[in-house]
């Protein structure tokens, strides 16, 4: 199972809690998911309804670990100081750093990224940075202190699952002891599937299960794929190959 | 004093971030707190002094991916 900055998560997925049609909902699917770690924000807080602790009180039952982002900084001092507020609301050193560069795509801005990054890992921060598969910029994440890797499969919240495979694979095979995480744009789970067989460590996802029309069977959906796409890591799949090869003895077949 | 509330103008009795908080009804509630952009740790806030104009952003955990 994953091991996140010394803390083994029983469980190869993480799960957003926005976008649920309803919190009875949320905290099903979270059930049926066996998600070991919820993502979290923060947000303003509007006043006399204080939406905020209603939804903190959900979130403290569902008994995972939470890890707040910074979605929507579009800046590097954005995203330092949503850490930092995000630090102290949930006590927790892990962050989800999201420091997004277009507004259409919602990719990563890596130059910011690696900057927050090193910022926030100077302050004791455990960063889980949401980047794109570009290895250049996994260097200089790790080098900035990251100890995780998030890399998208696709823009957030497009169900496209993973749009480049070989630069997946080619992190995977670059890092073979980085926990990588394939963070964005899954849709259905073969997708998680997917990357889970290629050697990934986990998926996060919540698109795809909140705004599924019954998003607790959706999750456990996902739960199940994530389990088989783990077991077929373990048992070493074969090697594809362009001709084919018959699987039933040729000896002794008759002569007719 | 009038201060920059969550991006809204509001009037308050209040000298420090704290009062301003307890002034707002968020004095027990659990938000984080930012006053022109920078971090203010909940255990600075009594002594945090506003001034005219501040701008204060008071967050609490919410729905995230």
């Amino acid at each position: 199972m994953p091991v996140f900055y010394g803390t083994e998560i029983a469980s190869r997925m993480m799960l957003g809690t926005a976008q649920y049609p309803s919190p009875a909902i949320l905290a099903d699917a979270f059930r049926r998911s066996r998600a070991g770690i919820a993502t979290v924000s923060v947000r303003r807080e509007a006043g006399e309804d204080q939406a905020g602790q209603a939804f903190w009180d959900l979130i403290k039952e569902l008994n995972v670990a939470l890890l707040p982002n910074t979605a929507g900084c579009h800046s590097v001092r954005e995203a330092v100081t949503t850490a930092h507020m995000a630090r102290e609301l949930f006590d927790t050193k892990w962050i989800k750093l999201e420091v997004i560069g277009h507004a259409d795509t919602l990719q990563p801005d890596p130059f910011g990224l690696v900057e927050a990054a090193r910022i926030l890992t100077e302050d004791g921060f455990q960063v889980f940075p949401y980047c794109t598969e570009d290895l250049v910029l996994c260097d200089r994440l790790l080098d900035a202190g990251c100890e995780v890797l998030m890399p998208w499969g696709a823009p957030i919240g497009t169900g496209l699952g993973l749009n480049n495979v070989y630069g997946l694979r080619s992190l995977r095979a670059h890092y073979p002891d980085v926990p990588l995480v394939v963070d964005a744009g899954l849709g259905v789970p073969s997708q998680a599937a997917q990357a889970i067989e290629m050697g990934y460590d986990a998926v996060l996802l919540n698109t795809a299960v909140a705004k599924a029309g019954d998003p607790a069977a959706m999750a456990e959906g996902f739960a199940l794929a994530v389990e088989a796409g783990a077991l077929a890591a373990q048992a070493d799949p074969m090697e594809p190959r362009d001709m084919a090869a018959p699987s039933t003895p040729v000896l002794g077949k008759a002569f007719l | 004093m009038k201060i920059i509330v969550n991006g809204e103008p509001r009037e308050v009795v209040a000298d420090t971030l704290a009062e301003a908080l307890d002034a707002l009804g968020l004095g027990e509630a659990k938000v984080a707190t930012a006053v022109n952009e920078d971090f203010v740790p909940a255990t600075l806030r009594g002594g945090h002094r506003l001034v005219e104009g501040d701008r204060v952003e008071i967050v609490a955990p919410r729905q995230g991916g």
